[in-house]
């Protein structure tokens, strides 16, 4: 699986993307961020506040008990904040 | 249409080339977004905008198909900048052509409300206190909301 990490995520990561293999218990996008947490202490900083991660699957926006799959690209990003005014 | 770039653009250019030989279009809508020079940590130097290449721009055709299902709109177009930018700097454009007004001016504000929550960029300004990412906020939540009911 392909993990991305953008703005702050990318910074506490300190990495941009990185290549995973899914453990088979890993089914869904919580099981995928618990999971991610244990890897090491940037993923832990990374995903610390976990109410701003927002979890995008295959470049669609995914919630909690959305499916995750060994090939899937998944991004890990805190709220966006585009535009202006 | 889309486009996102590091480019500047011309407004009064893209809205000719939205235009173009359509004589049903009775007006345009159009929204600049400019880089403030302030910010909520002080006066900045230049922001950086991070996006999603890929995902930024599904998002963005999202948002435009979604304006197009609402009203009846003749052209559409959303032009958003990453990279850095300074204070002045224009760093998007949303445009809307259409028969007539009312139209366009509801579609060009839900084009810019809804590209506010939905399209993955962030902003990275660079303050007196070192660089900070911006927070969400609040009212753009809110502005978004707005739409969420026809």
């Amino acid at each position: 699986m392909k993990v991305l990490y953008f703005a702050w995520l990318k910074t506490r990561r300190g990495l941009a993307e990185e290549e995973l293999t899914l453990p088979a218990a890993v089914t869904n996008v919580a099981e995928l961020l618990a999971w991610l947490r244990t890897l090491s202490p940037g993923h832990a900083a990374a995903l610390a506040d976990r109410p701003v991660v927002r979890v995008a699957v295959n470049q669609e926006y995914a919630r909690a008990e959305d499916k995750v799959a060994p090939g899937d690209e998944v991004a890990l990003f805190p709220p966006v904040t585009g535009g202006v005014g | 249409m889309i486009r996102v770039q590091r480019a500047a653009f011309d407004p009064a250019e893209e809205i000719a080339a939205l235009v173009g030989a359509n004589r049903r279009i009775g007006g345009v809508v159009s929204f600049v977004g400019l880089v403030r020079e302030m910010a909520e940590g002080g006066a900045i130097a230049a922001m950086t905008l991070e996006h999603y290449p890929g995902m930024t721009e599904r998002q963005l055709e999202a948002v435009v198909a979604e304006a197009e299902a609402r009203w009846p709109l003749d052209a559409c177009l959303i032009v958003h900048r990453y990279g850095r930018l300074e204070p002045g700097e224009r760093i998007v454009l949303a445009a809307v052509a259409s028969s007539h007004r009312d139209a366009a001016f509801d579609a060009c504000r839900f084009l810019v409300d809804w590209l506010k929550t939905k399209a993955p960029f962030w902003k990275l300004e660079e303050g007196p206190a070192g660089a900070r990412w911006v927070a969400e906020k609040a009212e753009d939540q809110a502005a978004a909301a707005r739409w969420a009911q026809k």
